[in-house]
């Protein structure tokens, strides 16, 4: 299984992910899964500044991502899955059920939201969103950076 | 004489302001720099607090790594923006420089400060 860590986390690429979830578990493939993104060649060209050279970068809508688990489920390179917020791992849980594990890694404060963890804000919706993850049996936990503790999801929600 | 450049020097946690401190402490020169940090920043936020800390006229932004959050949000928020240059990479010469320097257009200023830097990092032999 090559599928190293599927991560939630509105900033997408950034330094905690570039730099210290791509050493810690040795990633070779970045697919960063926003429909959003995925439609627009300047943010694309934005996440990819500062990508190592050494690490290849995907953009895929949620449709396109979910038709792709399988294989880099099967395939040798250590690949990471980003999404930017609660709804869009939702909906790619919705697709596919290879996706067990959700690390929950930064979102942030925003309309609705309230503070769960320091680096975690979410609103009743994506709670109930979360929860509802973890009653299928994905496990959902929240870590923002390698050398943390992880939390499950009964602790903070 | 136009207006002295700005600049900003977004980091994370604290080396912004480190680094304007170091700056001020070693020319004396106070007033050029604007420290802000991405710490608990969300991209909205910080893009808001970007766009504060430019504000109006000629700046020079200052990041401390491509692939940062902080050189998103200032891409995405001064790409319109042709009175603005960002550098990437930021590092204690390259501010040095462009204190002194303020009085270049954006882009001189960033060149200017890039070069420094550049010339900067080297191995020395013991």
């Amino acid at each position: 299984m090559s599928i190293v860590l599927t991560r939630v986390d509105d900033r997408l690429i950034h330094g905690q992910v570039v730099i210290g979830w791509v050493q810690a578990l040795r990633v070779k493939r970045i697919i960063l899964i926003d429909d959003e993104v995925r439609a627009n060649a300047w943010e694309r060209e934005l996440y990819s500044l500062g990508v190592p050279p050494n690490l290849e970068v995907e953009f895929l809508s949620v449709d396109e991502a979910a038709s792709a688990v399988e294989a880099w489920h099967q395939d040798d390179v250590r690949t990471l899955l980003l999404v930017g917020d609660v709804d869009t791992v939702v909906r790619l849980c919705d697709r596919t059920q290879l996706i067990t594990k959700v690390n929950v890694g930064g979102l942030h404060e925003g309309d609705g939201r309230s503070q769960r963890l320091k680096f975690v804000y979410v609103s009743d919706e994506e709670a109930t969103q979360l929860r509802q993850l973890g009653e299928r049996g994905v496990k959902v936990t929240a870590q923002d950076v390698p050398t943390a503790k992880k939390a499950s999801l009964d602790d903070w929600l | 004489m136009s207006e002295p450049l700005k600049g900003i020097v977004i980091c994370h946690a604290g080396l912004a302001a480190a680094l304007v401190e170091a700056v001020e402490r070693i020319t004396g020169e106070t007033g050029g720099l604007v420290p802000l940090s991405n710490k608990g920043a969300s991209t909205e936020s910080l893009c808001a607090d970007v766009a504060a800390a430019v504000g109006e006229g000629p700046t020079v932004v200052f990041v401390d790594m491509p692939g940062s959050s902080c050189l998103h949000a200032s891409l995405m928020e001064l790409r319109a923006r042709t009175d603005v240059a960002v550098v990437a990479g930021v590092n204690l010469p390259m501010l040095l420089d462009f204190v002194f320097n303020r009085e270049l257009s954006p882009g001189a200023a960033a060149e200017r400060a890039v070069n420094a830097a550049s010339r900067s990092i080297t191995t020395v032999s013991l």
